[in-house]
């Protein structure tokens, strides 16, 4: 679009009593050449009739405000979507920042720079076009047939959607078609229920639009939200469309040069092309769980015990009628369920188990309970896990004379000659040890999820088959954040059930109604040619300029999302619809080839050359903080508003986050004589709080290594620095930043300054 | 986001608080194309989480997830928000639900800036309510650094209507005689998410809440530790700001008792746990108690449990504490039973910290609204009319749950508005 510009200067809320109006609008009109008008209350009714003017009158259609943080006002400050609109933050980083004894030339240089970036911003800025792919494929895939599986494909289909259901195994359900009862689902949290898996196949049957496909696996997905192609194989057998597994660049050098047998040699290329595939828009994993081997735990005697069973075990005997010892079919008189494997060693429960198992043993006590009023049931545990309202479960079980529930060490199960088994248990709540003789004894083994030791998506993607780094969440397809617990490192995938967290029906329903909605959220963001979750709604979407692509493939490699492919060459094949928007392409291109509309690599030079560097006054240093806008912004912009005082000499630009930041910014800043840049973002380690997940990760790879460059100019490595800062991080972050200001003052100024 | 001047349609989806859970599903289901009525009775949005300091087990402010939900709220002209807004009555039928609410006066109108002079001005101060009692606000005020929206609001019995607020505003922002509205909605759709309240403590006449400064909800340890509550995130003892040498937690205030609250709160063991955390950040060496019945730290919540059950300065004790009593110095003597032993544990600290459970927060006024509560007061789904439990309305739970239970909320609310 033609742009005109204008530009605004609210004198509201401090701006003016603080700043020197005149001399402040006389940078944008003199230096950056744009009308400049000012009013006191530019938010307002009469502020924004002045901007509408403007717009309406002479034309403007790209407007910068210098006022208040961009977080604040977004409504009054939008005028339409085809209008730009960019935001310089005059008050609550500059006149409420100030420090009680800063001097005004100081402050009215740090607004002015802020103008002055803000002007350079909107010169660079373009309105986004959403991408729009030619057709969206709206039918969602459901890989697996469980209780998971088939609710998440009755609510997709309720919605109106089309849904395939692919499952492994010759029969829908799961494992709850194995079971006698299930756990209770509503008040008055008492009684067991018919599992609802019965009902769940009726509605999978009655449903027009459901597709089921037994006895059948993925073999590779391929393609992108709105148009995944899918290769179906049957269940258990191997093919040439399976997806081949991560190879990286160093392997394939070794492949090519024959020092490493290629492990893909089986299989067709992970770009080809397969024409018998079939489309769909999102998937949901809700493959589930495994039981976990209880076969390691010697003192408890699985294997070798025939009477010694695990709880799916149990549950399927308990299925087939009035339960019977295993050994010799005699009815059970008494069974004891053992929580904890860990004796006198630790409380722990058995690994996988979450607070399903304690649940489950109550329901198999009630079992014994139901086939033989005479029966006794005996509960071990360390720590009974009944949360919620499942408390009144145990409540129930409490009341019940037969069964007796303790906390107790289980130290052995040893097997009497009359096949009945005793065990031995220290540090009971009745204060002794005792041997209790029992039919069979239960071992509350967890769930395993599907994705610990196998990539089950099998996703034919640059970056490999499976979901990235399962270890840190114990191999659940789990992405960690607590509050939004759907967001994993591939769009358009979502994942429940057991597959994510060992949970109960009742849970597993409500998490697969929630994972319907995500698939359901991302075909429809992708018809309207829009970002998913983080940056949702966004239409801005990386652009390459594949002539001068180098095939580095440092962006096909560091996307967390592993949005971009690449050809038999190496050059990126991008996938927008996987794309989230965070820029880490654009950080890791040393070409500087990647970019968005309203947000690349010129813009922001563009901005850094914006700042004025005084050449003549050491006092008057220059130091860059670019700084993630999710949470170290805000946090800045907090301690404004708590008048915590901010270090005049630095000059802020927002990034979307830190992995967007390309190092040539550095060292634009670096030549134009700032004395050093520093990077604000997000906490990483397993317990990251990127947004984008490995964002603020790679970036401080990426600093280490430019440390390396500055080095060879003969700058200190030490003039830049990343720092993590948490939103609550505001009343440390002055005092982070100050003592990052001091130890530039302590090295002096540029020696490059003023060449 | 749209604001209240925008015209309501039909077919849409009421969203009944603005805590993690009512944003959740007003984003989701306006994500997906649906228009989104959000109400909120308090005068800014984030409901109890904005309370915490941290969330566990990952110990990051739950103001990160706020800030990006809140710009996810205000990129989105799906949305309709209104705080200091209640339902008042409901009519119609599913499919058509009208819906008639009343938004309370804030005595600040659009045209505030959010600058602080009218807080500078007021000579009156209230009871914040935000970090329990344990400080004061000026009668204009912002409920906390994050409110959003973020305006000013006035603490009406708090406010003398002296005008020098008024005056102070140069952008006519103050009106104090401005008046509750009361409007009309036509949804297709309820979503309950109404949350919590900490439960009432002073119900446990033998935990002595209110009659010693050294007894405290973890509540208020949130505010205690969080840098914009009452102390400036140092934990010290309310009333004489000791430091407090001694600490003991008290499981199950409540919670898992017949008399109180009969079903498990679900969240307290792991607050406590990062409570725990909070007190060895600010005192490495400080005796800490706690008192329990079980341990519900399931799942990945055991590594949490195991790394702080190796501090050896923290002591848990499995039994139900009988008593607490004030001591003259300050302190109070916990008093309990160890299950395991049968020993009787006297045990004296500078500060004893009820794990209070969570109480349905639409237990009272629910049945008048005609919504079906289970006998504990949390909100049964009819997803078949369209009225849909979501968060901790539906059960106690934690943030993670609640993240994806409103999820779901948003899509069984988007089949009502289908059909």
């Amino acid at each position: 679009m033609d742009k005109k510009y204008g530009a605004f200067i609210c004198t509201g809320c401090g701006i003016g009593d603080t700043l020197d109006i005149g001399a402040l609008s006389g940078v944008v009109s003199g230096e950056m050449k744009m009308s400049c008008k000012t009013h006191e209350f530019l938010c307002g009714a009469e502020g924004r009739a002045l901007i509408e003017k403007d717009i309406n009158e002479e034309g403007v259609n790209s407007v910068v405000i210098g006022a208040c943080s961009p977080r604040v006002m977004q409504d009054e400050f939008n005028f339409g979507g085809d209008k730009i609109s960019v935001r310089a933050n005059l008050r609550e980083q500059v006149v409420w920042a100030k420090a009680e004894d800063a001097k005004a030339d100081f402050v009215l240089e740090l607004a002015s720079d802020n103008m002055r970036m803000a002007c350079a911003q909107i010169k660079k800025t373009e309105l986004p076009e959403p991408y729009q792919l030619e057709t969206v494929n709206k039918k969602i895939l459901v890989v697996g047939g469980g209780v998971a599986g088939l609710t998440a494909a009755v609510e997709a289909a309720q919605t109106g959607y089309d849904v395939t259901i692919v499952e492994k195994s010759d029969a829908l359900g799961g494992f709850a078609k194995q079971w006698r009862k299930q756990l209770p689902s509503r008040a008055p949290w008492t009684d067991l229920e018919t599992p609802v898996v019965g009902s769940l196949l009726k509605s999978v049957e009655a449903s027009d639009k459901i597709t089921v496909k037994t006895g059948t696996e993925v073999a590779r997905i391929a393609g992108a939200p709105g148009a995944f192609e899918v290769t179906f194989k049957p269940a258990g057998t191997s093919g040439e469309w399976d997806a081949p597994a991560k190879v990286g660049v160093d392997e394939q050098d070794k492949i090519d040069k024959g020092l490493m047998e290629d492990p893909n040699k089986e299989f067709r290329k992970y770009t080809d092309k397969n024409s018998d595939a079939e489309g769909f828009g999102s998937v949901i994993l809700a493959t589930g769980w495994n039981p976990a081997d209880v076969s390691e735990y010697a003192h408890l005697g699985y294997g070798q015990f025939k009477n010694v069973v695990t709880n799916v075990e149990f549950e399927q005997l308990a299925a087939k009628g009035k339960i019977a010892r295993p050994s010799d079919g005699k009815p059970v008189e008494s069974v004891a369920f053992v929580q904890s494997p860990g004796g006198a060693e630790h409380d722990k429960d058995f690994p996988y188990c979450n607070s399903v198992t304690s649940l489950v043993a109550l329901k198999q006590a009630r079992y014994v309970r139901e086939d033989n009023a005479n029966a006794k049931a005996y509960i071990l545990y360390q720590h009974m896990r009944t949360p919620g309202n499942m408390e009144l479960f145990y409540k129930a079980a409490q009341n019940d004379d037969g069964v007796f529930l303790t906390k107790a060490n289980v130290m052995q199960v040893t097997e009497e000659s009359d096949g009945s088994l005793s065990v031995a248990v220290e540090n009971t709540l009745l204060n002794e040890n005792m041997n209790i003789n029992v039919d069979m004894v239960v071992l509350a083994a967890g769930m395993v999820p599907t994705t610990k030791d196998a990539p089950i998506i099998n996703l034919a993607y640059r970056q490999g088959p499976a979901f990235l780094d399962l270890d840190i969440f114990d191999g659940h397809a789990d992405s960690h954040f607590i509050c939004f617990p759907y967001e994993t490192r591939r769009t358009g995938i979502y994942a429940c059930g057991g597959v994510r967290k060992s949970m109960t029906v009742e849970e597993t329903m409500d998490d697969a109604t929630g994972a319907a909605l995500k698939a359901i959220q991302c075909l429809e963001s992708v018809d309207r040619g829009v970002a998913v979750h983080p940056r949702s709604g966004d239409k801005s979407y990386p652009e390459f300029f594949f002539q001068r692509c180098t095939q580095c493939k440092r962006c096909t490699e560091e996307c967390p999302f592993g949005a971009l492919d690449d050809d038999e060459k190496g050059t990126p094949l991008p996938n927008p619809t996987r794309c989230r928007r965070c820029g880490t392409c654009m950080g890791a291109c040393p070409e500087r080839i990647i970019g968005f509309k309203n947000y690349n690599v010129d813009m922001i030079g563009s901005m850094v050359k914006a700042i004025e560097v005084p050449d003549d006054d050491e006092e008057k240093l220059r130091i860059l903080a670019l700084v993630c806008e999710n949470d170290a912004y805000p946090a800045l912009d907090m301690a404004g508003m708590r008048r915590l005082g901010l270090n005049n000499l630095v000059r802020v630009i927002p990034v979307r986050c830190l992995g967007s930041v390309n190092m040539v910014w550095i060292k634009d800043a670096m030549s134009a004589g700032m004395d050093g840049a520093i990077l604000l973002g997000c906490k990483y380690g397993d317990d990251y709080q990127c947004h984008f997940v490995k964002g603020s990760e790679i970036a401080n790879k990426r600093m280490d290594n430019i440390g390396e460059t500055l080095k060879s100019l003969g700058l200190e490595t030490a003039r830049v620095a990343t720092r993590q800062i948490a939103i609550s991080d505001y009343d440390k972050v002055p005092e982070i930043i100050n003592e990052f200001v001091e130890s530039i003052v302590a090295m002096g100024p540029n020696p490059f300054k003023g060449f | 986001m749209t604001d209240e001047r925008s015209t309501p349609g039909t077919g849409g989806i009421l969203v009944v608080g603005g805590g993690i859970s009512g944003l959740t599903t007003a984003v989701e289901a306006a994500e997906v194309g649906n228009d989104v009525f959000l109400v909120e009775r308090n005068p800014y949005m984030g409901g109890r989480v904005a309370q915490l300091n941290q969330y566990f087990p990952k110990l990051c402010p739950p103001t990160c997830g706020l800030e990006i939900n809140f710009k996810r709220v205000k990129n989105n002209r799906k949305i309709r928000m209104y705080t200091m807004t209640e339902v008042q009555s409901i009519s119609g039928a599913p499919g058509s639900y009208q819906v008639t609410l009343v938004s309370k006066p804030r005595y600040v109108n659009n045209n505030c800036t959010g600058c602080n002079a009218c807080v500078d001005a007021c000579p009156e101060q209230r009871d914040n309510a935000f970090n329990f009692d344990m400080d004061k606000t000026k009668a204009i005020y912002k409920a906390h650094d994050m409110a959003f929206p973020m305006k000013y609001v006035i603490d009406m019995p708090a406010c003398t209507k002296c005008g020098k607020c008024k005056d102070a505003c140069k952008y006519d922002a103050v009106d104090l005689d401005m008046e509750s509205k009361t409007f009309t909605l036509d949804v297709a759709s309820i979503v309950w998410a109404t949350g919590w309240n900490p439960y009432d403590a002073t119900k446990m006449d033998n935990l002595k809440f209110g009659q010693s400064n050294a007894i405290i909800t973890n509540m208020m340890m949130e505010r205690l530790a969080a840098p914009n509550g009452p102390t400036g995130g140092k934990i010290l003892r309310p009333g004489d700001n000791k430091e407090p040498g001694s600490f003991a937690f008290v499981q199950c205030a409540g919670s898992r008792d017949e008399n109180h609250l009969e079903y498990c709160s679900y969240i307290c063991c792991m607050a406590t746990m990062k409570q725990i955390t909070y007190i060895r950040e600010r005192y490495p060496t400080a005796k800490i108690y706690v008192f329990y019945i079980d341990l519900r730290t399931p799942g990945k919540y055991e590594k949490f449990r195991e790394k702080l059950m190796a501090d050896a300065n923290t002591v848990f004790i499995k039994g139900k504490v009988a008593n607490i009593t004030p001591e003259a110095d300050g302190g109070v003597t916990v008093v309990a039973e160890n299950a395991m032993t049968g020993e009787k544990i006297q045990q004296k600290v500078d500060l004893a910290i009820l794990a209070t459970g969570m109480a349905p927060a639409l237990k009272l006024q629910g049945a008048s609204l005609g919504v079906q509560l289970d006998s504990n007061g949390f909100v049964m789904s009819d997803t078949a009319k369209g009225i849909i439990a979501a968060g901790c309305a539906k059960k106690a739970a934690d943030v993670v749950t609640c993240g994806q239970n409103s999820t779901a909320a948003a899509l069984k609310a988007i089949q009502a508005t289908r059909r």
